[in-house]
């Protein structure tokens, strides 16, 4: 099995220098997996050939692998990134009419991006903030409390 | 000037962040010396940020804090507009009776010296005069069981992997609190990490392991960031490491972070995340207590039940025992959420009714419309309606009712609420989630959406199916997931049945 494309001098280092700080760990390949999509704002598939040598697994494992998980992703995402919760809590203050509110706005349904790549939406199952629902997080922020003029000031790039 | 500003989640997500920020330019402009403490939150999240300030000695709480409200915290004292009074006063604090989170909100969450001021490191100091059996012995005398959901003796638990004979044994919290509706695992972490890591150490005196792992949802990145610092500091004043406060027994803990897979919160399928694999079920036996992470002996329990072990170790089995109901000792962090009035985290003994707890505690809804059902245990647990509210909060009293306690977390919702748009999304959710490794949850979920469709159309011949399709999933499913899907589907369909019919009606 051999990748089609192949990485770039600069990334291929990356990539090695983040093997090399895990290596000796046990069942290190999430943590890996985290590493790389921080370092290249996703998990090249031309990295995975060389993140399965190195944990002595088929390409096919580690494919498997970073498919399991909602996090990792093959592609880059929008210069932005919404995540809006779904879960009961959240719905309870009113969270779809939110999430309809986002899409009708964007253009967008769950996991896509805008065409100019400025703004990908997405679903998070729960944030811990049920308290203060509907929740969403930002770029890693977490907001509280959302609403659809809040929701509006973030989407037009205010906050 | 001695002000507290939270770094809780829910607090940071409410703008605690730019309120510390502010409070610490405004200290600078007036020329006010400032010492500003980010602690964890008191659980009051209707008036998060809450702001604390150190008057004459006693706190006192404002909020919530908007940008605004800041200047006058420094002029205005008790007259101010968001003022509470004494925070310690305020009745939803002084009803409570925090064991387990005795520190949290009050400490700040980092300084090691503050735990031990707090009553920190007691309960380790004492296990480190015991043997593993008699540590053992306290955690079982104390009733403690898994407060994750499943709710099995932690001192059982910690028995097997005791007595298990290998050469390595680990101890693996989970820290992948995925269930709408709950935080406590999250605010225990943000708020008073020590706690945790004391727990894990004592949980590695009593098994003979000597290394943890806090696996900790990637959803939660103020929790992972406060945890990995807790640990190093730890490290730094050798609570963790060689010599555990100097004594001949090691332990060392490492945080991981999960990937966004709610299955991962099941603990066979946590300990594949962690070994690097796709977060798969296992079936049991083997139990992980003998063959866990890498095929050795492991303890998996939820953060609570970590956390609870130094308050049982400082004060006694029988301190914590003489707390709760029947078989449901000690206290339980109740997580109030959804559409509550008062929403957030309140420990209490086990035993007060539904009723207590969503009317008096919650204050009813948000909207102030009535409450239509209460879901207890997260996406998993069942709808109550007020005709159950009578009943005591404790594990056998819900299962009685055809529900769970799970992880103590509550969804209220008002009266504009679509039972049957829950059932389905619980089915939806199931189907998404699904780590598909049993047929009963990978294709019994997405038939579960088509056949409660069918009902929303109108097609009564469906019910039964619905009803059938839950028997299966119920009994034939490998885990909780596909297994207690149906708890939420069918609490729904018995207690409101006209949300069913009134479909049909719709669509003829």
């Amino acid at each position: 099995m051999s990748a089609t494309q192949s990485l770039g001098a600069a990334e291929a280092e990356t990539l090695h220098a983040i093997l090399a700080s895990h290596r000796g760990v046990e069942g290190v390949l999430l943590p890996i997996l985290h590493d790389v999509q921080a370092a290249f704002g996703h998990v090249p598939p031309e990295a995975l050939p060389i993140i399965a040598a190195d944990q002595v697994i088929s390409l096919a494992e580690a494919h498997g692998v970073m498919s399991f998980y909602h996090d990792f992703r093959a592609e880059p995402a929008g210069r932005r990134v919404l995540k809006l919760c779904r879960a009961e809590a959240c719905q309870a203050m009113g969270a779809d009419a939110l999430a309809d509110h986002a899409r009708a706005r964007t253009g967008l349904d769950w996991h896509e991006t805008t065409a100019d790549g400025a703004i990908t939406l997405e679903p998070v199952f729960c944030l811990g903030l049920c308290a203060c629902g509907p929740a969403a997080m930002v770029d890693g922020k977490l907001l509280g409390r959302v609403d659809a003029a809040k929701l509006d000031t973030i989407l037009e790039g205010r906050a | 000037m001695k002000i507290w500003v939270p770094l809780d989640s829910a607090a940071v997500a409410l703008g605690a962040d730019e309120v510390a920020a502010a409070i610490t330019a405004e200290a600078a402009r007036r020329g006010v010396p400032l010492e500003l403490v980010r602690n964890g939150s008191r659980g009051m999240v209707w008036l998060e940020p809450l702001v604390e300030v150190e008057l004459d000695g006693i706190r006192h709480g404002f909020g919530p804090i908007t940008l605004a409200d800041v200047p006058a915290l420094f002029d205005d004292g008790l007259a101010h507009s968001k003022a509470i009074g004494a925070v310690a006063d305020h009745p939803w604090m002084a009803g409570q009776t925090r064991l387990t989170f005795a520190r949290v909100g009050i400490t700040d969450p980092l300084s090691l010296d503050d735990y031990r001021v707090h009553g920190g490191l007691e309960g380790l100091t004492r296990a480190l005069g015991m043997d593993k059996a008699g540590i053992v012995k306290d955690v079982t005398d104390s009733g403690l069981r898994g407060r994750g959901g499943a709710g099995f003796p932690t001192g059982i638990k910690w028995k097997t992997v005791s007595d298990a004979v290998a050469d390595r044994k680990y101890i693996v919290c989970n820290a992948d609190e995925g269930d709408s509706a709950t935080f406590a695992d999250r605010m225990l972490m943000e708020g008073d990490p020590f706690c945790l890591i004391e727990g894990m150490v004592i949980a590695g005196l009593a098994t003979g392991a000597t290394k943890g792992f806090v696996y900790i949802r990637s959803e939660y990145p103020i929790a992972i960031t406060v945890m990995q610092r807790a640990v190093r500091i730890a490290r730094d004043h050798g609570l963790l490491g060689l010599s555990v406060l100097g004594s001949s027994h090691a332990f060392e803990i490492e945080i991981r972070v999960g990937a966004g897979a709610y299955v991962c919160g099941e603990e066979t399928s946590l300990l594949n995340s962690l070994e690097g694999k796709r977060g798969i079920v296992r079936a049991k036996p083997p139990l992980p207590a003998l063959q866990g992470f890498m095929g050795k002996p492991t303890v998996v329990n939820n953060v609570l039940s970590l956390a609870t072990v130094p308050i049982i170790m400082a004060r006694g089995a029988g301190f914590y025992r003489d707390f709760g109901i029947g078989r449901s000792r000690g206290t339980m962090p109740l997580q109030i959420a959804g559409n509550a009035r008062f929403g957030g985290l309140y420990e209490v003994a086990f035993g007060l009714t539904l009723s207590q707890i969503v009317d008096d505690i919650a204050g009813g809804t948000a909207t102030g419309r009535p409450v239509k059902a209460v879901q207890v245990g997260g996406p998993l647990g069942a709808w109550f309606p007020r005709s159950l509210f009578d009943t005591p909060f404790g594990y056998e009293e819900f299962a009685a009712k055809d529900g769970l306690i799970g992880h103590a977390g509550l969804t209220i919702v008002d009266d504009r609420t679509d039972m049957l748009g829950m059932a389905r999304f619980a089915m939806e959710f199931c189907a998404v989630e699904s780590c598909g490794k049993c047929t009963p949850c990978r294709i019994g979920a997405v038939r579960g959406v088509e056949t409660i469709d069918r009902i929303a159309a109108g097609d009564a011949s469906a019910l039964p199916l619905l009803t059938d399709l839950c028997a299966t999933m119920k009994s034939g499913s490998l885990c909780a997931l596909g297994g207690f899907t149906p708890y939420p589907v069918m609490s729904a369909l018995t207690h409101f049945p006209d949300d069913f019919a009134r479909a049909k009606e719709a669509a003829e």
